[in-house]
């Protein structure tokens, strides 16, 4: 990979502000390889859209600069940048049939009909929407629309395709179909997907890299997995994926490990992720499947604590049930519904026990 | 049910105030009582007459039945209600109505009561002859001397008088000299028969000749083929009227060059709105536009000032527009001072098309705006992104993406326009002078002016009529559906 290809989109020192007071974006600074599928995820008003709109053309930049293959785009206009979007309400052109909302963007670029028509079909094929040509877009469902939206975003064969929450008006299974469609697309196009929703599975699923936003800053840019397992402040633990805190004060830190007083009064021990120094107040955050409930599988070196059951929620594939630990009387523990788990009823006082190595001590 | 209970009120009012009077309006366009309510007699009687030249008059007991009418027209004051009503179809009609209404009284009318009475004394005796009609077949075999002598009881007896007028007997000789030998017979009324046989005596009294030598006039054939032609209940002959044609000596024909008036105005009516449909699109289609894309705030100020010349009054309005456009207005005077115009050579604005044009426009341009506001505002604006980002230049992506979807309101705000503008009335009245007045200004002259309501009726149904057909093509090519308020 040359350099180039790393940096195929950039943000250099990007802000924005739309008021001249209040910066909805402050200083970005991201690069975004060719061909790769990056998410940004982050609740409403993190400045995740507001980036990719300055990234399409539609918000210029109040100060940095944003490079699209080596070249500074911020003065060039939206239709110059040869950029493929795909919006939330799919932006279909109601008053033009499939086949016309597709062939536009090939009329506008002066294509000549024979080779818009054998693109079109083409799109058509890859979506397999073919037999729907003719259709307008209010006689097709949320799915069909979904397919349609993504086709004409490909149809003029841009290298890179920005896509604002385009699966958020759809139902779950529907959903979940479209994230392994537009990610076997994305491996078969090999074009650069930049991708923004606030739904972290959808991020975990489809991504390379996931860049979670919160307050116009990026809190962690990393690939799933390390985004899930080792997430470097509370924010990102608590937004992606579930999690029980634990909060307290840092009584003892050094590199490896972190001893903390949670304010029940129990002592624990935990990783040190983002506390420097003791008697900084922390908030220990543990996964909800990384608890174990029956003492014969904790592993040897585990920490046991004693725990109140609350409620125990059959779901099928896994058990959920909610302890009170600690003073936390929201804390979860998934269980897998194996043959020898055990079903907890609610009143009973359990032990429960983790590795220390999963639990992360981060900022308050 | 409790649907209907509670609109009732609304619906009431609307039947009574507005629905009924318009239905009765546009009856009048067709209704033509006034001939055949006044002169019953006569319109029964002419119609087996069809004229074969300029000399075949209508026959003797026509003129003797325009006689029995007119007397009793004249005493009950209505004679000159046909003259008028005719001299809409035929000028100078109305003259010869109100001339032989006074000089009546001088026709020589007693040889027909002679006639009678010398046969026999029971015909000058009122209980004699009120027997007689009081026959069923006898009225129906005589109907004019039936009605002639009931309305004589009514409207001319007194105690004193027991011989019926002249009239009567007028009446009498008419029904008589019609009927066959053979159905007096069968009636078996000796007095009658007697009568009957040497009914053709009267001819020497010739009542034809008394009309024809008070005024040569009602030797005219085409007076009498106006009275023919509009004797009947209903008549096509307003709406025939109201595009500039008319009922001639042989059948429908057009009007002399100087009558035609209507079809032009139609036809300027039309052409003159429809300028004004386009200079409001022209005009309201960008306002729109800032509307429904400016920030809040602002957006609400600007609807604000659409909206303001609605708060004022349609008189204000049009009266600021003369004081505006006028030869000696602020206009003219602007542009004389600035050197632009010679002051010999001021422009004129008003009083003309030019002047309707531009009030109109100004007064309509809401009508515009606010469905075209309405609908730009359910665009979302990621149409326009995702057109830009596909390539379009900013117009592309206004002329291909945008603007398909506006044009409901463009056809919500034209039907309303055009259709408001075809039925204007004030301000072509006040600022449209001779050239710039529409058919509504002509429909409420005929209503308060020169009081011919059924012209007036024929002219508003057929814009009603032109307006449904607008309507309804208009639905064929866009659809109706397509039109969008809000």
């Amino acid at each position: 990979m040359t350099e180039s290809d790393n940096e195929f989109v950039c943000f250099k020192n990007v802000q924005k502000s739309y008021d001249g007071k209040i910066l909805v974006v402050k200083d970005l600074n991201l690069s975004i390889g060719r061909g790769e599928f990056l998410t940004m995820l982050g609740p409403s008003g993190s400045g995740k859209t507001t980036c990719l709109l300055m990234l399409a053309g539609f918000e210029t930049a109040t100060h940095g600069q944003i490079l699209l293959d080596g070249k500074t785009i911020n003065n060039i206009p939206p239709h110059k940048r040869g950029i493929g979007m795909v919006f939330q309400n799919y932006a279909l052109f109601p008053h033009m049939s499939v086949e016309e909302n597709l062939s536009f963007p090939l009329e506008v670029r002066s294509m000549g009909r024979s080779m818009r028509e054998q693109k079109v079909k083409h799109a058509l094929d890859m979506v397999q929407m073919s037999e729907f040509a003719t259709r307008r877009p209010s006689q097709l469902s949320g799915g069909q629309q979904q397919r349609i939206a993504l086709a004409r975003a490909l149809v003029f064969e841009p290298e890179l395709v920005l896509m604002d929450e385009p699966l958020g008006a759809l139902d779950k299974q529907l959903r979940e179909h479209m994230q392994f469609e537009i990610k076997h697309l994305h491996e078969r196009l090999k074009v650069t997907v930049v991708y923004v929703t606030h739904d972290q599975t959808e991020a975990l699923t489809m991504s390379d890299r996931v860049a979670v936003f919160d307050d116009g800053i990026i809190q962690q840019l990393a690939s799933p997995d390390t985004l899930y397992e080792e997430p470097i402040n509370s924010f990102v633990a608590q937004f992606v994926g579930e999690n029980n805190t634990l909060t307290g004060v840092v009584e003892k830190i050094d590199k490896s490990s972190a001893t903390v007083r949670l304010d029940s009064g129990d002592m624990i021990s935990a990783m040190p992720v983002n506390i420097h120094k003791s008697g900084e107040r922390t908030q220990v955050s543990i996964r909800p499947e990384r608890v174990e409930t029956d003492m014969k599988r904790l592993p040897e070196g585990g920490y046991t604590i004693s725990a109140e059951v609350l409620e125990f929620i059959y779901m099928g594939d896994v058990f959920r049930t909610r302890l009170k630990v600690a003073g936390n009387d929201d804390f979860i523990v998934k269980s897998r519904n194996s043959p020898d788990q055990s079903r907890l009823t609610p009143g009973e006082t359990i032990k429960i026990g983790w590795l220390p190595q999963d639990c992360r001590a981060l900022d308050a | 049910m409790r649907a209907l209970l509670l609109i009732a009120p609304l619906l009431a009012f609307v039947l009574i105030t507005f629905v009924m009077p318009i239905a009765d309006m546009l009856f009048r366009s067709v209704e033509n009582g006034i001939v055949s309510d006044i002169l019953p007699r006569t319109s029964a009687a002419i119609k087996d007459w069809n004229s074969q030249g300029v000399d075949d008059l209508p026959h003797e007991n026509v003129y003797r039945n325009l006689l029995v009418d007119l007397t009793i027209a004249v005493k009950r004051r209505t004679q000159t209600r046909v003259g008028s009503r005719l001299n809409y179809e035929a000028a100078g009609i109305s003259s010869s109505f109100r001339r032989v209404g006074r000089g009546l009284r001088s026709f020589n009318t007693e040889p027909y009561s002679n006639y009678f009475i010398h046969q026999d004394e029971n015909w000058g005796d009122t209980g004699y002859l009120e027997q007689l009609f009081s026959n069923p077949r006898i009225s129906a075999a005589l109907p004019s001397s039936a009605s002639a002598f009931r309305t004589w009881q009514t409207d001319f007896s007194s105690d004193q008088i027991i011989t019926p007028d002249d009239f009567v007997f007028v009446a009498l000789a008419s029904d008589l000299s019609t009927l066959a030998n053979d159905k007096v017979s069968d009636l078996g009324i000796d007095s009658l028969r007697t009568a009957h046989a040497d009914i053709d005596q009267l001819s020497t009294s010739s009542i034809k000749h008394m009309f024809i030598e008070f005024d040569k006039n009602w030797g005219d054939v085409n007076l009498w083929k106006t009275i023919k032609t509009f004797s009947p209940r209903y008549t096509d002959g307003y709406f025939l009227n109201a595009v500039d044609l008319k009922r001639g000596i042989d059948g429908v024909e057009r009007r002399d060059q100087s009558e035609r008036i209507y079809l032009v105005l139609f036809v300027r009516t039309a052409v003159m709105s429809l300028t004004i449909t386009v200079l409001c699109i022209l005009l309201g289609y960008p306002v729109a536009y800032l509307l429904a894309h400016l920030p809040l705030r602002k957006a609400n100020l600007l609807l604000i000032l659409v909206l303001l010349p609605f708060w004022t009054s349609l008189l204000v309005r049009t009266s600021a527009w003369k004081v505006l456009l006028q030869q000696e207005g602020v206009i003219n005077d602007i542009l004389v001072t600035i050197g632009l115009v010679d002051d010999a050579a001021r422009l004129v604005m008003i009083n003309n098309q030019f002047g309707t044009i531009v009030a109109m426009s100004h007064i309509l341009l809401p009508f515009m705006i606010l469905p075209l506001y309405s609908v730009m505002k359910t665009i979302p604006p990621s149409y326009i992104r995702a057109a830009r980002s596909l390539g379009a230049t900013p117009f592309t992506a206004f002329w291909r993406v945008y603007f398909p979807q506006s044009l409901p309101g463009i056809g919500a705000g034209s039907v309303l326009v055009f259709i408001l503008a075809v039925g204007y009335y004030i301000t072509p009245e006040l600022v449209g002078g001779v050239k710039g007045t529409f058919i509504s200004n002509r429909i409420a002259y005929h209503i308060s002016s020169s009081l011919n309501w059924g012209l007036g009726a024929a002219l508003g149904t057929l814009l009603l009529v032109a307006v449904l057909i607008l309507y309804w093509v208009y639905d064929r090519i866009v659809g109706i559906d397509n039109v969008k308020l809000g």
